[in-house]
């Protein structure tokens, strides 16, 4: 340890930053309060206000049709959650089938590449009208008539589409200079991929896989239109009980309080470069320029 | 084999006689712009060739090419007196016989300087892990770096990172090291630690082939040196000769500017 005192030209530049934390934080709280209140006094001093605040703002309703719509956001959850697994690794695949080279896999190749063009394409509402009531339409033995399943099946069909493009854009953001390498040690093509490009590539985007998941959060409340009982449908038979659209309120509260965590989480993975300790470590960042 | 002994790259079998690297009008094109147009060149087991020019006058394809990380338009490469350029061939196998070192490092920054330097063995050699990581801890001893082996590489300066890379290249028992430009992004106070490192491998008795643009590391090590121009061959000699005396016009004319 040094003996080093600051000198009083540092402290006073420490006071000064101080004062200009305080005054900026003060602005700011100042300057919140003001725009939520402008806001709210425009909303209440609506003409339709008192009609809108008796059906959909219904505190009574809200309370009682919570459970429900609770359960069913339970299901929506555990839907996610298969669904987010099934869809990363199919996204893998496709991903990386779109990089083989060599025409013994020119069919493989062609065919994600079709898959991709066309669930990326396809509306996923399309995805699943037809998956849910088209694939049971068939009569075929195992085939699934779950309404749950059937939805789940579209949500993977059409996010598998999108996080392969995400992976495939990380695979292809790998500096060649790292593929030589690897060769140039002796690595044959998969072992290069598989051991140098993909860890890169998969660090890489986390931060907007992470993206995808959150709007595959809120659009898994999509299977409600094939029947399955999930936070949207709920809130839908909550309103219909009560001739009042307090639940579908409830629903989107619930929804946005789900992802808001996943999106800071999602923030704050971007904005720390050194994931795992690994990658481009810069100190600070812009961020704490002056 | 000991890694010590993977290093003079004469242990082991197929030390065949005749030049290590054989290369024999060697042509090399992007689209309209020859980048090499028609290269002779050997390689004696033990020997360092160095190669100078300008940037753009196709020292880097050169040894890229050699390194079958780029197929060659014409002309042929032998290693060991066995024609590499035979597509028929197993280009990884044969890549594994030979080491790289790049201009920019090329670590593979997600992997600890250790798993950089065991990973061709392990997936090339079939080494088991074990010895793997023995043998690259005495790879990383000899350059200087075994206390650094659980570091990442972007801890590391731009001078141990290359020297890691050199490691990388050489535990493999490569029979000829390629380098390319291998000081070229070091800060100055850097390049002498890994130009010595480059000194004390060839009095070990590794086969070498260098692009660089370090004229005084040249006169030291090389026993021959190769000015390219524009894709040829255009002087090539003892490096007091071509570098104190050059014949050419061209080699004066870039050696004054280097100057």
């Amino acid at each position: 340890m040094s003996t080093w005192t600051p000198s009083p030209r540092q402290l006073e530049r420490e006071a000064f930053r101080r004062r200009r934390a305080v005054r900026s934080t003060a602005l700011a709280a100042v300057s919140t309060l003001l725009v939520v209140a402008v806001a709210v006094a425009v909303l209440v001093s609506s003409p339709g206000w008192p009609r809108v605040r008796q059906s959909f703002f219904d505190w009574d309703v809200a309370v009682d049709s919570l459970p429900k719509v609770a359960e069913g956001l339970w299901l929506n959850l555990r839907v996610m959650a298969v669904a987010a697994v099934v869809i990363v690794v199919v996204a893998l695949a496709l991903a990386i089938a779109r990089t083989l080279r060599g025409p013994v896999f020119f069919p493989l190749r062609a065919a994600a590449t079709a898959y991709v063009d066309t669930f990326r394409g396809l509306p996923l509402i399309l995805v699943l009208l037809l998956v849910g009531f088209g694939l049971p339409g068939l009569r075929l033995p195992g085939v699934p008539r779950d309404a749950v399943v059937l939805g789940g099946l579209a949500l993977v069909l059409t996010y598998s589409a999108y996080v392969a493009e995400v992976f495939r854009a990380g695979i292809e953001s790998i500096h060649p200079s790292q593929v030589a390498a690897a060769r140039s040690l002796g690595l044959s093509r998969g072992q290069a991929m598989r051991h140098v490009v993909l860890p890169q590539a998969v660090r890489r985007v986390v931060p907007p896989l992470l993206n995808d998941l959150v709007a595959l959060q809120k659009d898994s409340g999509l299977i409600s239109i094939l029947g399955a009982i999930d936070a949207v449908r709920a809130a839908q038979i909550q309103t219909s009980a009560y001739a009042n659209f307090t639940p579908y309120v409830v629903a989107g509260v619930l929804f946005v309080a789900l992802t808001i965590p996943l999106t800071r989480f999602t923030d704050a993975l971007a904005r720390r470069s050194g994931w795992m300790g690994a990658m481009g470590a810069v100190p600070g960042g812009v961020g704490g320029l002056r | 084999m000991s890694a010590e002994a993977g290093v003079n790259g004469v242990t082991g079998p197929g030390a065949a006689v005749g030049p290590v690297l054989r290369v024999e009008g060697v042509r090399k094109a992007y689209g309209e712009h020859v980048v090499l147009d028609g290269i002779d060149l050997d390689v004696d087991a033990h020997r360092c060739v160095v190669l100078i020019g300008a940037s753009g006058s196709g020292k880097s394809t050169l040894l890229r090419t050699i390194d079958l990380l780029d197929d060659v338009d014409d002309g042929a490469i032998w290693l060991e007196g066995e024609e590499i350029t035979d597509p028929r061939k197993d280009a990884d196998a044969l890549r594994a016989r030979m080491g790289m070192v790049f201009q920019a490092f090329n670590l593979f920054p997600h992997m600890r300087v250790l798993d950089n330097v065991t990973l061709a063995s392990r997936l090339v050699h079939k080494v088991a892990r074990p010895e793997a990581e023995e043998r690259a801890l005495a790879m990383l001893e000899r350059v200087g770096l075994a206390g650094r082996a659980s570091a990442f590489p972007d801890q590391l300066s731009g001078g141990q990172q290359q020297r890691v890379a050199i490691a990388r290249a050489l535990v493999g028992a490569p029979r000829l090291l390629l380098l390319d430009e291998v000081t070229s992004a070091l800060d100055p106070e850097l390049v002498g630690e890994v130009l010595d490192l480059l000194i004390e491998l060839k009095a070990d008795g590794m086969t070498m082939l260098v692009a660089t643009h370090e004229m005084g590391f040249a006169r030291r090590v090389a026993d021959e040196v190769c000015f390219l121009h524009e894709g040829r061959v255009h002087e090539r000699g003892a490096p007091d000769q071509v570098l104190g005396d050059p014949a050419q016009q061209r080699t004066r004319d870039f050696l004054r500017r280097l100057a």
